[in-house]
């Protein structure tokens, strides 16, 4: 018998759901994720290139989206920017959850000693405010694209060590896992043949979640001039650079702002759809 | 008794741990303080002496205990950039990030009982719908945009407040709570919407009780059964989520110190950062660590005072 035909019951019809509320989002997100993914071959400026005669121009039709305090085009800044904040934001949730992920089952399944000093870790690193610490490991790791991925990965870790878990604890004494284990599987394939594809669909949910809470983590990074080095081009960045032009060029600041509020708005969307799917009685929250 | 012996112990391995950590972070990652501080031209013999100076050539662990050891005693050793004492250097900036936090979470708890009790009144009707989306909004907006966004409205075009920049409360109440009240709004405005979300949730629970009904029954106005009935059993969760998040708000302060230029612990931090400050990060990581353990330490104190039966099953496990 496979474990992955074990499923909640009440799984809300997709149907209905599907109403503006979440065919926006779901485009935004795809439009965000093409552009950033294409960038390479559409037909945009360098996002570095300056040109400091035609700085801080409002939008027309040469500059769609303007140009910045140095002249540069901001679509094509803010298309390179998607590009660093979408690899940042699904790497960094991913590492995290392949670790926390693996402490989080061990710990739920194995319990005992096991699960004492799984606790007692996340307990640690959840002591420390996430920014501070993001501050710190990146600081004195040295600012690049890898190392706030890392940073923020390891941030991750006990988000994803607690929802897995708390799934493994809920998964780890059906019936299926007795049976299998009656039948004389190991440890090993329980865990990832019998407790993993039930506690994925949690994962995946918060994985989501997740993925918008590190965007903003990297902006403010970023935008503290600790993130992505600097001719590399990030939304918080830019929304750094917008400021000291605020009262005669305020659309420097606001256009990537709004972009990352719609980006960050739309994933929120998707992941509470997301949620309410994998675990119906968190719906009313 | 022996259960609050078990939580003090328990916080004290925390600290322990998390000094230790800070510790191993400053320390092992790469990058050699003495080369940051002298610069790409010093002498390798220059560079051994002010090693021996901060004593580095020493074993880690001897530094940390070393370090532990005077930190108990409320010496948390000298910033190397501007020699000032680091435990002086956060006392005088730590009534700045104070009153920033505080004014923060009273701006947030303000808008989140009264729109969590105007909710509850008609579940899904328009008001609640509408501050539902309201409070979908603001949590998509991270606190450096909701900053920026305050100072172009309120400093660059209606000119009401002053964009950056910080008056102590010696410059009279007035010109302090103008230079505080931006930085405070782009914490709170976004702080309610979790608060205001727990709480409406916790209401929608109580008001299903039988006392409720009771009080219902009596005959009791809608707002007196709100206010005096269902509200303080409801507020349980509400301030474990207010202990939780002032790990975010902290964060947030950071940022908004930054922002708005206010010489607060979060601006001391970032400029040891930059300067490369090994000791004074240390300290205020440190220092900011402990603070936001010892918060949540007593949040979970007092739940245990407002709520007995939370002794003996929260703490259990």
């Amino acid at each position: 018998m496979s474990a992955s035909a074990v499923r909640p019951a009440t799984v809300a019809p997709v149907g209905r759901r599907l109403s503006w509320a979440i065919v926006l989002p779901l485009a935004w997100v795809a439009l965000v994720a093409f552009l950033a993914v294409t960038a390479d071959w559409l037909p945009l400026p360098d996002p570095a290139a300056q040109e400091l005669i035609l700085r801080r121009k409002p939008p027309s039709t040469t500059y769609l989206l303007g140009t910045d305090n140095l002249g540069r085009d901001m679509l094509s800044r803010i298309i390179y920017g998607g590009r660093t904040s979408l690899i940042v934001g699904i790497c960094a949730p991913f590492f995290g959850f392949l670790i926390g992920g693996a402490i989080g089952m061990s710990a739920g399944y194995f319990r005992g000693k096991v699960d004492l000093l799984a606790v007692g870790f996340i307990d640690i690193l959840l002591a420390f405010p996430t920014l501070v610490l993001a501050l710190t490991f990146v600081a004195y790791l040295g600012q690049s694209l890898f190392n706030v991925t890392l940073a923020l990965g390891i941030l991750s870790i006990p988000a994803a060590a607690r929802v897995s878990r708390a799934n493994t604890m809920a998964w780890a004494n059906r019936d299926f896992v007795l049976a299998a284990r009656t039948i004389g599987a190991s440890n090993w394939r329980i865990l990832t043949r019998e407790i993993l594809p039930n506690v994925l669909p949690a994962m995946f949910a918060f994985w989501l979640v997740a993925v918008s809470v590190i965007i903003v983590a990297e902006g403010a990074l970023s935008f503290l001039g600790l993130g992505i080095p600097a001719p590399q081009p990030s939304w918080g960045g830019m929304i750094a650079d917008g400021r000291e032009a605020l009262d005669v060029a305020p659309h420097t600041a606001l256009i990537p702002a709004a972009v990352m509020f719609l980006t960050v708005l739309s994933l929120n969307f998707l992941g509470d759809m997301v949620r309410n799917l994998v675990d119906p009685r968190r719906s009313s929250l | 008794m022996h259960w609050l012996a078990r939580q003090v112990l328990r916080l004290a391995v925390v600290l322990f741990c998390v000094t230790l950590l800070t510790f191993l972070i400053v320390n092992i990652l790469p990058g050699d303080v003495a080369t940051a501080i002298l610069g790409g031209l010093a002498t390798p013999e220059d560079l051994a002496g002010l090693r021996a100076d901060l004593g580095l050539d020493r074993p880690m662990l001897v530094r940390y205990f070393d370090w532990l050891g005077s930190a108990l005693s409320g010496d948390l050793g000298r910033s190397h950039r501007s020699g000032e004492p680091v435990a002086q250097a956060i006392a005088d900036r730590l009534p700045v990030s104070l009153q920033l936090m505080i004014m923060a979470q009273v701006i947030a708890i303000g808008i989140a009982v009264p729109a969590a009790l105007l909710s509850v009144r008609r579940p899904g009707g328009l008001f609640d719908r509408l501050s539902a989306s309201t409070a979908f909004g603001f949590l998509a907006t991270p606190s450096f945009m909701l900053g920026i966004l305050l100072i172009y409205l309120f400093s660059v075009t209606l000119d009401l407040l002053p964009a950056t920049g910080f008056s102590p409360m010696s410059e009279g109440l007035w010109a302090n709570l103008e230079s505080m009240i931006l930085p405070a709004l782009s914490l709170g405005l976004i702080e309610w919407t979790v608060l205001m979300r727990v709480l409406r949730s916790d209401l929608l629970t109580t008001l299903k009780e039988d006392f409720i009904l009771l009080a219902r029954a009596k005959g009791l106005p809608p707002w007196r059964v709100l206010l005096q009935h269902a509200l303080r059993p409801s507020s349980f969760t509400l301030i474990t989520v207010i202990g939780l998040n002032i790990g975010g708000l902290i964060g947030g302060a950071v940022i908004v110190e930054q922002i708005f230029a206010l010489p607060g612990v979060g601006r001391l931090l970032l400029g040891g950062i930059f300067n490369r400050d090994l000791i004074l990060v240390q300290g205020t990581v440190s220092f900011i660590a402990a603070g936001f353990v010892l918060v949540n330490f007593l949040v979970d104190m007092l739940y245990a005072v407002l709520d007995p039966r939370v002794r003996h099953v929260r703490f259990r496990s």
